[in-house]
């Protein structure tokens, strides 16, 4: 029983990160229709960024109030990074779909190399505040802090969406854009400037996953946004393409399936996975939900 | 779009012009120079380290040209078909894996090992083909993306000690004939991997010039269209997936005999994106475009780490040389102008260069 | 008396086919002028080209003024703030979003949103505020995008196939509805029915072959039953 709690809380943790990850792309895709390589990139300055603040930063460090400070730079970074790439990159090439995915794809792979150049190939070891490490007890199993984290920042950053989409103008117009955006355009609005706010939305939900998902593995590389973002694809694509809800569903999904199979047998549960996403596209094309931004 | 041959208002080409034209023989000539580029010993500063017929630099060219294949085979995928595949690693590594597997653990001679494994791949890519083209654009990208994935945590999780999980694998060279292992045949590996380069590129032009291929190139242009004339565009797309499987296959078997081993980072999604790179560099769907460009690729990336080691550049203030010696850093920058300023690729660069055009082979 | 929207020479040429080759017509600042034409003619391509909604593969060329400037190349958004109003075939409301919603989305910065007009034209819009428009009938759906474009002053309208698909009373009450309207906004008007067409349209222009085969009154044109028969196919909608 207390196995199966704790298992069943690391796999939500985990959903929390693909979450984080996901929701950003998902709305960039539904918006955009930017499939966006780079957005593994957003999670490792939101990781980096972090790393090296809570070191330098004068008020920031690796606890406490220090710490959220970093997490709060990190993400700043993270969100300041996507903004500029979409208004920078992406726009020009506004419509191009292909174009669009081949410059992310450059940007991801540039981005890496810088990260490494800055910092180097090799892990870093991420500050952990002695909060996260600690343990609480649920009913009978001990769960370590940092799934709390997790999925607490996951919720928020749910909550937060959904409310910003669903009570605000620009987030009726990003609503709107998701299911037609050639119609928004034929009601006189710029869906344009929505591009560059949805970015910079899923920049900062990623650099958020970066900041939280050093604190869950202890440490970060140049290349631990890719694999993340492979996950957080596939959240995207059982989701629906384009829908928040959807692939908060699909990451919970995801993460206990992920969890439970590999305690049973290590690397299957990423397999099954995949299985999962297959199944899912076999039966439904469209994966769980529509293309409508809150379902 | 220009074409190689003259058409007169009858609108019947006229192959006399055709039979002189230079892009009729280049290949060949280029093809020529390959082979023989063991023979010579000229020294090339500045391109290559070592005289062009020492190993080092014969080896260079051999992955050069391995990946020129891969490119070319991709490009059935991308620039023919418009299938954008981020998932194309998962055929190399099989390849790559395949052949070692199968000499190494399973004690099978060179040429049979070769055999499965090409043949294994194309058997792989049309399962997971059948599945991923259920799909459409950007969830087939997620979806070939996905599998690969599959293929690279296969690979690190090291199933029952057979492919050697993050060390790899290196190859068992005793069961492989003598004049392809040791410094000394390098040059014999170097004409196999010619041999590779060759087959693919016959293969991908001739299923081009073939009826199936301008299916394919109407499914890249409007598949609704396809599907009006009475035509399966999941057929033809399969066909293509599969066969690209299949070339991407010998290739990898080849890289593994040229490298002597197989390692787990032939398997991870960078590499599909750096094949995206190279054929977008060379100009997907041209002729001769991706060999170009994967060739160039390569040596670049190559070529960047010596480079990024130089003086040169060491003497550059930090901001500058940390980034610059980082191959991909300055690969990734360039392909992102690339998108930007020259869409068709070097193959396209002929439209704007007009006199020289003559020189280089038509789009297809 | 100037045009409010004057097309010359418009080719569009998507993949390989063209549809339309040298379009050349205007629409009068009164009245509603109908754009007539066989299915898969054009009709719905010519008001896309109008308004920049083509997709990026297509080549278009010629030119387009309104209101005495040139608006080729124009981006849409800027168009439709033009006070050119649109409404597409098959309506392109959110189906997710509801009505109110929708209504709040074509709501503009600077200017007042009309909604004694929309409401007074169909009540039935603010009944149904809350429900999402993707469930409400056809000719409901095809009030909202009607009511959606008119919460904005407009200079012109153009509206494609409004009855498309309508019960016969449900097309009545929307062609009293834009009858209404088209009192106050010149219209360039898209419709199949043309009993509908009789009784709403001034000016007629009739596109055959990628071309402009008739322009002149409207009457003129539906009274000659052969005329009728030979640029449209049978008169739909004609008793
Ligand atoms: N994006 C596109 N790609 C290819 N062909 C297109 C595209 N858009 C329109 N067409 C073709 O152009 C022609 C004209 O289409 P259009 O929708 O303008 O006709 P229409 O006159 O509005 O017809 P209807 O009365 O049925 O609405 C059709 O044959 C259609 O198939
Ligand atoms: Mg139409």
């Amino acid at each position: 029983m207390s196995t199966v709690v704790l298992l069943t809380l690391t796999g939500l943790g985990l959903a929390a990160l693909y979450f984080l990850v996901a929701s950003g792309l998902a709305l960039v895709f539904g918006l955009a229709d930017v499939l966006n390589f780079a957005h593994g990139l957003f999670l490792s300055v939101g990781a980096y960024g972090t790393w090296w603040a809570s070191g330098n930063l004068p008020g920031a460090g690796a606890s406490g109030w220090g710490f959220v400070l970093a997490v709060i730079f990190g993400v700043v970074c993270g969100t300041v990074v996507a903004a500029l790439v979409e208004l920078v990159l992406i726009r020009p090439l506004y419509s191009r779909t292909i174009e669009q995915v081949l410059v992310t794809v450059g940007l991801s792979l540039a981005g890496v190399a810088l990260l490494q150049a800055s910092w180097g190939a090799d892990p870093r070891t991420y500050p952990r505040p002695q909060w996260t490490q600690e343990l609480t007890e649920v009913a009978g199993a001990r769960v370590p802090n940092d799934r709390f984290l997790l999925i607490g920042a996951a919720v928020i950053v749910l909550a937060g969406l959904l409310a910003f989409l669903k009570f605000t103008r620009i987030g009726l117009v990003i609503r709107a854009g998701v299911e037609d955006r050639s119609m928004v355009t034929a009601l006189g609005i710029d869906v344009r400037r929505a591009f560059t706010l949805v970015f910079a939305i899923g920049g900062a939900a990623a650099a958020l996953a970066g900041a939280l998902g050093g604190v869950y593995a202890g440490s970060i590389s140049p290349t631990g946004g890719s694999s993340l973002l492979i996950f957080g694809f596939i959240v995207v694509v059982i989701g629906g393409m384009g829908s928040v809800v959807g692939a908060a569903y699909a990451a919970v999904a995801v993460g206990l399936l992920q969890q439970f199979v590999n305690y049973t047998s290590p690397g299957l549960g990423d397999i099954c996975v995949v299985a999962l996403l297959a199944i899912v596209l076999l039966i439904r094309p469209q994966g769980i939900t529509g293309k409508v931004a809150t379902s | 779009m220009m074409t190689d041959t003259a058409v007169t208002p009858g609108g019947t080409s006229t192959p006399a012009k055709r039979r002189w034209h230079p892009a009729r023989f280049g290949p060949l000539v280029v093809l020529a120079v390959l082979i023989a580029l063991p023979y010579w010993s000229i020294e090339i500063p500045g391109v290559f380290d070592t005289a062009i017929n020492k190993p080092g630099t014969l080896q260079l060219l051999a992955l050069c040209l391995v990946f020129g294949a891969l490119a070319t085979g991709y490009d059935l995928l991308f620039g023919r078909t418009g299938l954008l595949s981020f998932g194309h690693a998962l055929y190399f590594a099989a390849g790559v894996y395949g052949t070692d597997v199968l000499i190494t653990k399973a004690g099978y001679p060179l040429w049979q090992a070769v055999l499965f494994a090409v043949v294994g791949t194309a058997t792989i890519a049309a399962a997971l083909g059948a599945v991923a083209l259920r799909t459409n654009g950007i969830a087939f990208a997620m979806v070939t993306l996905a599998f690969a994935q599959v293929g690279a945590i296969t690979i690190g999780r090291d199933p029952g000690g057979v492919t050697g999980g993050e060390e790899g694998l290196p190859m068992d060279t005793a069961k492989v004939p003598d004049a392809l292992v040791g410094v000394t045949n390098t040059v014999n590996l170097y004409w196999l991997a010619v041999g590779v380069a060759v087959i693919t590129v016959l293969v991908v032009h001739a299923i081009a010039d073939a009826p199936a291929g301008r299916v394919l190139a109407a499914i890249r242009d409007d598949e609704r269209r396809v599907g009006v004339l009475g035509l399966d565009p999941y057929r033809y797309k399969l066909f293509a997936f599969t066969v690209a499987g299949g070339l991407a296959g010998l290739a990898g078997a080849m890289y593994a005999l040229l490298i002597g081993g197989a390692t787990p980072h032939v398997a991870v999604s960078d590499q599909t994106l750096t094949l995206l790179v190279m054929v977008v560099l060379g100009g997907p769907g041209t002729r001769w475009g991706p060999l170009i460009g994967g060739m160039l690729f390569t040596y670049l990336d190559y070529r960047l780490v010596s480079f990024g080691r130089s003086d040169a550049v060491d003497s550059l203030p930090g901001v500058l040389s940390g980034p610059l010696s980082q191959p991909l850093f300055v690969l990734g920058t360039v392909f992102i102008l690339a998108v930007y300023f020259f869409p068709g690729g070097l193959a396209g660069l002929r439209t704007r260069l007009g006199p020289l055009a003559r020189w280089i082979p038509d789009r297809r | 008396m100037t045009a409010i929207l004057d097309i010359s020479d418009l080719s569009v040429k998507v993949g390989g086919s063209h549809i339309l080759q040298g379009v050349t017509f205007s629409v009068q600042p009164q009245g509603v002028t109908a754009l007539l034409g066989r299915n898969g003619v054009g009709k719905t391509t010519t008001l896309k080209a109008v308004l920049g909604l083509m997709p990026r593969a297509a080549e278009i060329t010629g030119r387009v003024g309104y209101a005495g400037a040139s608006i080729t190349r124009q981006p849409t958004f800027r168009l439709v703030r033009q006070g050119l109003g649109y409404v597409p075939e098959d309506r392109g409301v959110f189906a997710g979003l509801t009505v109110a919603e929708n209504l709040r989305l074509a709501e503009r910065a600077g200017s007042t949103p009309d909604y004694d007009t929309v409401h007074g034209l169909f009540p039935e819009l603010r009944k149904r505020a809350r429900q999402r428009a993707g469930t409400l009938s056809g000719g409901q759906q095809q009030m909202l995008a009607i009511g959606r474009v008119l919460l904005n002053p407009n200079r012109l309208l153009l509206i494609d196939e409004p009855t498309k698909g309508l019960a016969p009373k449900v097309v009545t009450e929307v062609a009293a509805a834009l009858e209404a309207v088209a009192a106050v906004v010149p219209m360039l008007l898209v419709e199949q029915n043309l009993a509908v067409v009789r009784r709403m349209a001034r000016h007629a222009v009739v596109i055959a072959n990628g071309r402009v085969a008739y322009t002149g009154g409207a009457s003129d044109l539906l009274d000659y039953t052969e005329k009728t028969k030979a640029l449209l196919g049978v008169g739909k909608g004609e008793h």
